[in-house]
C-alpha cells in the first residue's frame, strides 16, 4: 500500500536507473544517512563504538571487498585475512615512516598496496577455478601471515612482533591511539564505509560489474561476447583487495590499535568474512552489511543477554553463544540459501503487493 | 542494518538494567573456553576465590566488599577490547587480562583512562620501567627474568659452563612467545651457547615438524614458551622422541598440572620456572577451602586448589588486594578510585611478615615497588614434576636473574616505546 512504484513517475533515464527507484527506499536511505551522520555521533560512547560500531563498519568494508571478488566475479578467496594483514602492516609502515603525512592518505595507500599484492596472488585465477583457486588463495593467507611474523622489518624490529598504532589526527581531531574520542573513531569508519559502499554499488552496476558477473556466470560465454578475462579477473582482485586492505588498515589503526599477524589476521578471519558474505548474500551490497551485522553483533548481543541479562556463568554463555550462532546460520541457510539479502528482497516483493497479494 | 538496530536497542536496555555496585571492582578478563582454557580456568578460579575469601572472612578490604566480575575473552584480542569497554564503566580498579596480546592492546588505553594494568609474569616485559609505563605493573617477575632463570639453572646443571651447548627454544608464534628471544640471544652471547628457535603456530596442536627438527639438531636442552594446548602436545612429543625430560624446561606458563598430566609417567622430570610457591600447603588454602569452597561459593568446582595456575591466580589477587589496601592507607578513604589504586600499586611493599599474616609464608619474594621499578625483584625458582605423586616440587631456591643483561634491554625497549608515543620520563 505504501511501498510501491505506482505514482512514482520518472521522466529521465537518469532517474530511472538510480540506486533506489522507489520513493520509500530513498527516504529510508536518507533517514539512515541522517541518523548515522548527525544523530549517532552525539550519543555514542566508548563501549558502543568499540564493541558494536567500529567492528561492524570495518567488517562491512571487508565483506564488501570479498563480495566483489566472490559474489560478483565468482572467484572464491580464502585469503581475506592475509590481505587485511597487508593493509594493516602497510598502514603501520607508512604511519611510522612518514608521520607528517595524513593518516587518511596512508589508509588509502595501504589499500593500494594491498590491491597490488592481491593482483599478484590473483594471477593463478587465470588458470585455475573453484575449489582449486580457493586453495591457491589459502596459500596466500598462510604465506602473508608467515612473512609478517618472519621479517622483522615489517614490525620495526620490536621485541614481540607486535605493531602499535601511534597517535594521528585528521583536521586536528585525533583518530588513532588511546586518546581518540568515541565519535571520531566512529566517524572515520563511517566515512570510509559510505564512500566505499557508494563506489562498490556504482562499480557493480556499471560495465565493470557486468563483466565480472559475466565471468562469474559463464566465463567462456563471456569471453566469446568480448569480455577480456584477464582484465575482468585482475580488476576484480584489485578492487576487492583494495577494499579489504582499507578494512585491514582501519582494523589495526582505528579499532584495535595493536595487532599481531597470527592472532588478528589468521585463517579464522578469512572464514569469518566468507561466512559474512554467504549469510548476508553473495553478489549484494546490502548482503555485505547484513552479514557483517549478523556475525559481529549477534555474539555481542547474546553475551549481553546471557551474562548481563540472565546472569549466566561466562563459560556456559560462551558455549551457548557458539551453539546459537551456529544453529542460526544453519537455519538461515536452509530457509534461504541466498542469504539475508534475498530475505530482504522477498520482503520487499511482498510489500509491493501488500495488502492485495492477488 | 535492521539487525544492528535490534541488537543495539536490546544492549542498551540491558546496560541500563545492570546496577552499578559500589564495590572494589577487579574485573577478571578470563577465558574458560577455547584452546587456552586449560590454563585460563584454574587462574580465573584462583583470582575469583581469593576475593570471595576476603569478602567472606574479612568483610572485604578495609570494610569495603570486593567483586571480580568475569568477562570471557577466549584469549582473543577483539573480545578483550569488548570486555575492557564493558567493565570499564563498572568502576574497575585494575585489569589483569592474562594475555600478552590483550595487554599490548590495553597499555595505551589504560594509560589514557587512568586505570592500572597488572600483568604478573606476562605482558610487555619493558613495562617494568615505571619511568615510561606509568600505569602498567608486572611485579614480581617477567619473561626476561624467566629466560635468565632458566639459563641460570641449565648452567648449574651443566657444571657451571654453557659454552658450546645448544639450546632450542620452542615458542608460541605470537607476541608472547617472541618476548624472550631477545634476552636469550643476549644470554647466548654472554654464556657462549647456541640458540635454535622453533616457532609453533596458534593453537599449537601440530608440532611434529618442530620435534623432528629437534631430533635432527640434537640440542642439549629444550626451552618452551608455550600456552594452552601447545604445552600438552609439546610434552607428549618430547616423550615420543624420548627427549630426556630433565633437560626440558618451560616458562611458568608451561608449568601447569594440566600440561604434564596427559603425558602420564613419561612427563616425570619435566621442569618449569616459577615465581611463587607450589602445592596447597599454605594456611590460605585451608581458609579458601573453609570459607569459599565448603560454603559453595567457589568460582569453579573447587578441585583446582594447589594447582600451579590456581596458586598464581590467588597470588595475583593477593597482590592486587594488598595494593588496594595500600591505596586506602595513602588516600585515607576506603572507597578508592582507579587513580588511587595506581598510587597504591606504586607504593606496594610486600614483607615476609605480611605474607605470613596472610597465610602465605614464603609463597613469593619480599619486594618493594617504586616509581622507577614496576617490575619487582625478578626472582624465581625451578619446579619439577613428579608424575607418580602428581605434584610439582621446588628443586632450587628463589634465586636472582641476570639483571646485567635484562636491564639494558628493558631500557632500550621502553625508550623505543617512549619515542614512538612521545612519552616523557617520569620520576625525575
Amino acid at each position: 500500500m505504501f511501498y510501491r512504484e505506482a505514482g512514482d513517475f520518472k521522466t529521465s533515464y537518469r532517474d530511472d536507473s538510480q540506486t533506489f527507484p522507489i520513493r520509500l527506499d530513498r527516504m529510508g536511505y536518507y533517514i539512515l544517512m541522517f541518523v548515522a551522520f548527525l544523530v549517532v555521533p552525539f550519543f555514542i560512547n566508548d563501549y558502543w563504538v568499540n564493541a558494536v560500531f567500529a567492528p561492524f563498519l570495518i567488517y562491512a568494508i571487508a565483506a564488501l571487498g570479498l563480495n566483489i571478488l566472490t559474489g560478483y566475479a565468482g572467484q572464491v578467496s580464502l585469503g581475506t585475512g592475509g590481505f587485511m594483514a597487508v593493509g594493516a602492516y602497510a598502514s603501520y609502515k607508512l604511519m611510522t615512516s612518514f608521520p607528517e603525512v595524513s593518516i587518511l592518505i596512508h589508509i588509502i595507500l595501504a589499500g593500494g598496496i594491498t590491491a597490488v599484492v592481491g593482483v599478484a596472488f590473483g594471477l593463478p585465477s587465470l588458470r585455475i577455478k573453484g575449489f582449486y583457486l580457493a586453495v591457491a588463495t589459502l596459500a596466500a593467507q598462510f604465506f602473508l601471515v608467515w612473512v609478517f611474523n618472519k621479517v622483522p622489518w615489517f614490525y620495526n624490529y620490536s621485541a614481540s612482533g607486535q605493531i602499535n598504532a601511534p597517535e594521528r589526527s585528521v583536521f586536528g581531531v585525533i583518530v588513532t591511539g588511546p586518546n581518540t574520542e568515541a565519535w571520531a573513531k566512529y566517524m572515520i569508519c563511517l566515512v570510509f564505509v559510505v564512500v566505499l559502499a557508494w563506489v562498490a554499488r556504482n562499480l557493480t552496476r556499471g560495465m565493470m560489474g557486468r563483466k565480472w558477473m559475466g565471468i562469474r556466470d559463464m566465463d567462456i560465454a563471456a569471453e566469446i561476447i568480448g569480455v577480456n578475462p584477464l582484465m575482468a579477473k585482475m580488476s576484480a582482485f584489485a578492487v576487492s583487495s583494495f577494499f579489504v586492505g582499507i578494512a585491514g588498515a582501519l582494523f589495526f589503526t582505528v579499532y584495535l590499535g595493536a595487532a599481531e599477524a597470527g592472532e588478528a589476521f589468521g585463517i579464522t578471519k578469512s572464514f569469518l568474512i566468507l561466512f559474512m558474505i554467504i549469510i548476508g548474500g553473495l553478489g549484494s551490497i546490502f548482503g555485505s552489511f547484513a552479514g557483517a551485522a549478523f556475525m559481529v553483533l549477534m555474539p555481542v548481543f547474546l553475551k549481553n543477554v546471557l551474562v548481563g541479562g540472565l546472569g549466566w556463568p561466562t563459560d556456559l554463555a560462551a558455549h551457548f553463544e557458539f551453539m546459537i550462532v551456529g544453529g542460526l546460520i544453519v537455519v538461515f541457510l536452509i530457509v534461504e540459501p541466498h542469504g539475508l539479502a534475498q530475505l530482504w528482497r522477498l520482503t520487499k516483493e511482498k510489500l509491493r503487493l501488500w495488502p492485495f497479494p492477488h | 542494518m535492521k539487525y544492528s538496530k535490534l541488537a543495539a536497542a536490546s544492549v542498551t536496555a540491558l546496560m541500563v538494567a545492570t546496577p552499578v555496585l559500589a564495590d572494589l571492582v577487579f574485573p577478571s578478563l578470563s577465558y574458560r573456553t577455547g584452546p587456552y582454557a586449560a590454563g585460563g580456568i584454574p587462574y580465573a578460579d584462583g583470582f575469583a576465590d581469593y576475593f570471595t575469601l576476603l569478602n567472606e572472612r574479612d568483610g572485604g578490604i578495609g570494610g569495603v566488599m570486593t567483586s571480580a566480575p568475569e568477562c570471557e575473552t577466549a584469549y582473543n584480542t577483539e573480545k578483550g577490547v569488548e570486555c575492557y569497554e564493558a567493565t570499564k564503566g563498572q568502576g574497575a580498579l585494575a585489569y589483569n587480562p592474562l594475555s600478552t596480546g590483550i595487554t599490548y592492546q590495553l597499555i595505551p588505553k589504560v594509560t589514557a583512562d587512568d586505570i592500572p594494568l597488572y600483568t604478573p609474569g606476562y605482558g610487555r616485559t619493558s613495562a617494568a620501567n615505571g619511568k615510561v609505563f606509568s600505569h602498567v605493573f608486572n611485579f614480581p617477575a617477567n619473561y626476561w627474568n624467566a629466560a635468565s632463570l632458566a639459563v641460570n639453572h641449565l648452567k648449574e646443571v651443566s657444571g657451571g659452563d654453557l659454552a658450546g651447548k645448544k639450546i632450542a627454544l620452542v615458542y608460541h608464534n605470537s607476541a608472547y612467545g617472541k618476548e624472550p628471544i631477545r634476552t636469550l640471544e643476549g644470554l647466548a652471547e654472554k654464556h657462549g651457547f647456541e640458540l635454535v628457535t622453533l616457532p609453533v603456530d596458534h593453537p599449537g596442536q601440530e608440532q611434529k615438524a618442530q620435534w623432528l627438527q629437534i631430533r635432527r639438531e640434537r640440542p642439549d636442552f629444550v626451552m618452551m614458551w608455550g600456552w594452552g594446548v601447545m604445552n600438552q602436545v609439546a610434552i607428549q612429543e618430547a616423550a615420543n622422541i624420548r627427549f630426556p625430560m630433565e633437560n626440558f624446561i618451560g616458562v611458568w606458563w608451561s608449568g601447569g598440572d594440566h600440561d604434564v598430566s596427559p603425558a602420564g609417567d613419561a612427563a616425570t622430570g619435566y621442569k618449569a620456572v616459577t615465581f611463587h610457591g607450589v602445592g596447597s600447603d599454605y594456611p590460605v588454602f585451608a581458609d579458601i577451602q573453609k570459607h569459599v569452597v565448603d560454603a559453595g561459593k567457589a568460582a569453579g568446582n573447587g578441585d583446582n586448589i594447589g594447582k600451579a595456575l590456581y596458586n598464581r591466580g590467588v597470588y595475583a589477587a593477593m597482590l592486587l588486594a594488598e595494593s588496594a589496601k595500600k591505596a586506602q592507607e595513602i588516600h585515607g578513604t576506603p572507597d578508592i578510585t582507579s587513580s588511587m589504586m595506581r598510587d597504591g600499586m606504586e607504593a606496594l611493599e610486600i614483607t615476609e611478615a605480611r605474607m605470613t599474616e596472610l597465610g602465605m609464608p614464603g609463597f613469593g619474594p619480599e619486594f618493594t615497588v617504586s616509581c622507577e621499578n614496576h617490575g619487582g625483584p625478578g626472582t624465581g625458582a625451578i619446579q619439577q614434576w613428579d608424575a607418580a605423586a602428581g605434584t610439582w616440587s621446588l628443586i632450587s631456591d628463589f634465586g636472582p636473574s641476570d639483571m646485567d643483561v635484562i636491564q639494558p634491554l628493558i631500557d632500550e625497549d621502553s625508550a623505543a616505546y617512549a619515542a614512538e608515543n612521545n612519552i616523557e620520563e617520569r620520576c625525575n
